[in-house]
């Protein structure tokens, strides 16, 4: 029974990567070395059926951005249109929107969060007890581990104009409260301290780990010149962490039209929406709830699309750098 | 060796601020806790408490009772459990297979795999996906979406890298096939790390919010994270469904806040077992990879 479906499932297998052998001869050797190592290749089929369809199927669906698709005329009888949904994208206001929302929350968190990890990773290696760093280390890791919709009601219980605890004090020490969540003007901001509050300590570990591979013979050389603290934070440990923060903060520069959508979705409420709506929020609001699926495909393509080509130029920079780059 | 005064003062003070930061994280998640166990009364008539003057199990009873809660925390259970069993299976040896030299096209495929991290088709494709497949509304939409991901295939990869080809070969001259072998050889000794990758999936399953609102319309298939979203932004306990009329309803906040804790705890129980893991660098080399 197991010969039975290797025979049939072959040609999934090599269909992906037929055109890449040039001659007959060497799709056949191709064959043999399937053939001789069939139970090899069927324990990567699940995988690679996997891909295909939940990878690569909808890539194929992409196809739709092109076209006017109805659900109830099906994706290959559905009329081509060109690039008209792209161009009501790009002519239309909200494209502005979107892109200035997106941006503007991307650059904050890395104005304000991209700094923090490293700051904290030097700080904690400065630390004298290991127990110590160690308790501190497991309790900042923690909120990552948290999902949004937990992260969103924290903030709520916090934050909330009536029952909040932090406008109870503000009201004590007599600042009146202050509306954080439904106040368009710091709504970025909002969502900065949440990522903060969240992905901080588990922004440290890369860094941890580059000072760890710092030779300790450094340091007693530069207390040897008589170096202080600080020094040998900005001779020593900075110079060994530098190339780790280049890297990623070309990588973080690549990945600035990728907002945390679970977090802006869950924080968006009416009063917020002009500040509040980002690229995949928009897919989702016109195209799950109002059903324009071609539009909303081509506003998610153009989104994919724009980084992957920086997500590209990005990994190239780092190698530049002499670095691996993530691929 | 004797310490200068300045480092005397450096070392004092970033012990302080390093405790600082400690604790400021942990404080929401301290507050969730003891609002969730104060006595309903008390909390109506003080709505902030530090430290409860009566300790109470009312809001607890409250959730516990009510059938959708306990359904959200089946529904949880089983993508955490059920999902993270399928996505072992498959990413494991799908990346055990793209880890040996023999498998002819194992770069295409690699190739191929780390596509689909750098470029998503986005949310309305996978949507109509899941649509033509009948999925919707069937737990298994939000187990086959996130079965497995490149990031995960890459860095199990990265690991099984390290196990030699000679293990296998000694055990294909005993007349194992390479199936056998991935689970009589290779799977006892790579336990630990699988392991840790399971708890991985786990967490990921248990916290999935947005795929499962996205394919599951009927509330009584919703995972807690769902649940838990409703019953934020909904200010009565009406979310909850019929609950026993004779248990009189606490106040929404502690209820709310004892349903986040609920969310929280499987994740602190977890959380050990994770560290031991991450802290040793399975996450680091995603970034190295």
């Amino acid at each position: 029974m197991i010969d039975n479906e290797i025979s049939t499932q072959k040609p999934t297998d090599v269909s992906a990567y037929t055109k890449m052998e040039k001659s007959p001869g060497k799709l056949k050797k191709f064959f043999k070395h399937v053939k001789r190592d069939r139970y090899l290749y069927l324990l990567a089929l699940p995988g690679i059926i996997y891909f295909f369809i939940f990878k690569y199927v909808p890539m194929y669906g992409i196809t739709i951005a092109f076209k006017d698709f109805s659900p109830f005329i099906g994706f290959t009888d559905s009329q081509w249109v060109g690039l008209q949904h792209f161009q009501r994208l790009f002519t239309g206001e909200d494209f502005w929107m979107l892109l200035r929302n997106t941006l503007a929350i991307s650059f904050l968190n890395i104005l304000f969060f991209f700094p923090l990890p490293i700051i904290l990773s030097i700080l904690l290696n400065e630390l004298r007890s290991q127990v110590y760093k160690r308790t501190v280390q497991s309790l900042v890791y923690l909120p990552h581990f948290l999902s949004w919709v937990i992260i969103a009601s924290l903030t709520f219980m916090l934050l909330g104009k009536s029952d909040g605890i932090i406008n109870y004090f503000l009201n004590e020490l007599g600042f009146g409260t202050f509306d954080f969540l439904t106040n368009p003007d710091v709504f970025w901001f909002l969502l900065t301290g949440q990522s903060v509050w969240k992905e901080v300590g588990w922004g440290t570990i890369i860094f941890l780990a580059a000072i760890a591979g710092v030779n300790t013979e450094l340091y007693e050389a530069a207390k040897m010149d008589g170096a202080n603290r600080f020094r040998q934070i900005w001779h020593v440990t900075l110079p060994a962490i530098r190339n780790v923060i280049i890297i990623l903060l070309i990588l973080r520069l690549g990945d600035v039209m990728e907002v945390g959508f679970e977090q802006v979705f869950l924080m968006y409420n009416g009063a917020v929406s002009e500040v509040a709506e980002v690229f995949d929020t928009y897919v989702y609001r016109v195209g799950i709830q109002q059903g324009q699926f071609s539009y909303s495909t081509a506003v998610g393509l153009f989104k994919s699309f724009v980084g992957l080509v920086l997500v590209v130029i990005a990994n190239r920079m780092s190698k530049r750098f002499g670095e691996e780059g993530i691929y | 060796m004797k310490l200068s005064l300045g480092d005397k003062i450096f070392n004092i003070a970033n012990v302080i601020f390093l405790g600082l930061i400690a604790l400021v994280t942990m404080f929401p998640i301290y507050y969730v806790f003891v609002v969730s166990f104060t006595e309903p009364a008390e909390y109506l008539q003080k709505t902030i408490v530090l430290w409860p003057d009566n300790w109470s199990l009312a809001s607890y009873r409250y959730l516990l009772s009510a059938p959708t809660f306990i359904q959200a925390i089946g529904v949880s259970t089983f993508l955490a459990v059920v999902g993270t069993l399928c996505s072992l299976i498959v990413t494991s040896s799908f990346a055990y297979a793209l880890s040996r030299k023999k498998f002819k096209g194992r770069r295409v495929i690699l190739l191929l795999v780390l596509f689909t991290i750098l470029f998503s088709p986005g949310i309305i494709p996978n949507y109509l996906l899941v649509k033509e497949l009948g999925l919707i509304n069937s737990l298994w939409s939000v187990i086959l979406v996130s079965l497995s991901n490149g990031w995960f295939v890459i860095l199990m990869k990265g690991f099984y890298d390290s196990i030699s080809d000679t293990l296998v070969e000694a055990a294909t001259i005993d007349g194992c096939n390479d199936i056998t072998a991935w689970i009589k050889i290779i799977l006892p000794l790579s336990l630990p790390s699988i392991a840790a990758f399971g708890l991985f999936f786990a967490v990921q399953y248990w916290n999935q919010y947005f795929n499962a609102l996205l394919y599951l319309n009927d509330a009584s298939k919703w995972p807690i994270q769902v649940l838990l979203q409703n019953m934020l932004i909904d200010s009565s306990s009406s979310s909850l469904g019929d609950v026993d009329p004779l248990i009189k309803p606490p106040p929404s906040q502690t209820l709310k806040m004892a349903a986040v804790v609920i969310a929280i705890v499987p994740i602190i129980c977890v959380y050990p077992f994770l560290q031991k893991h991450f802290a040793k660098g399975v996450m680091i080399g995603s970034i190295k990879e």
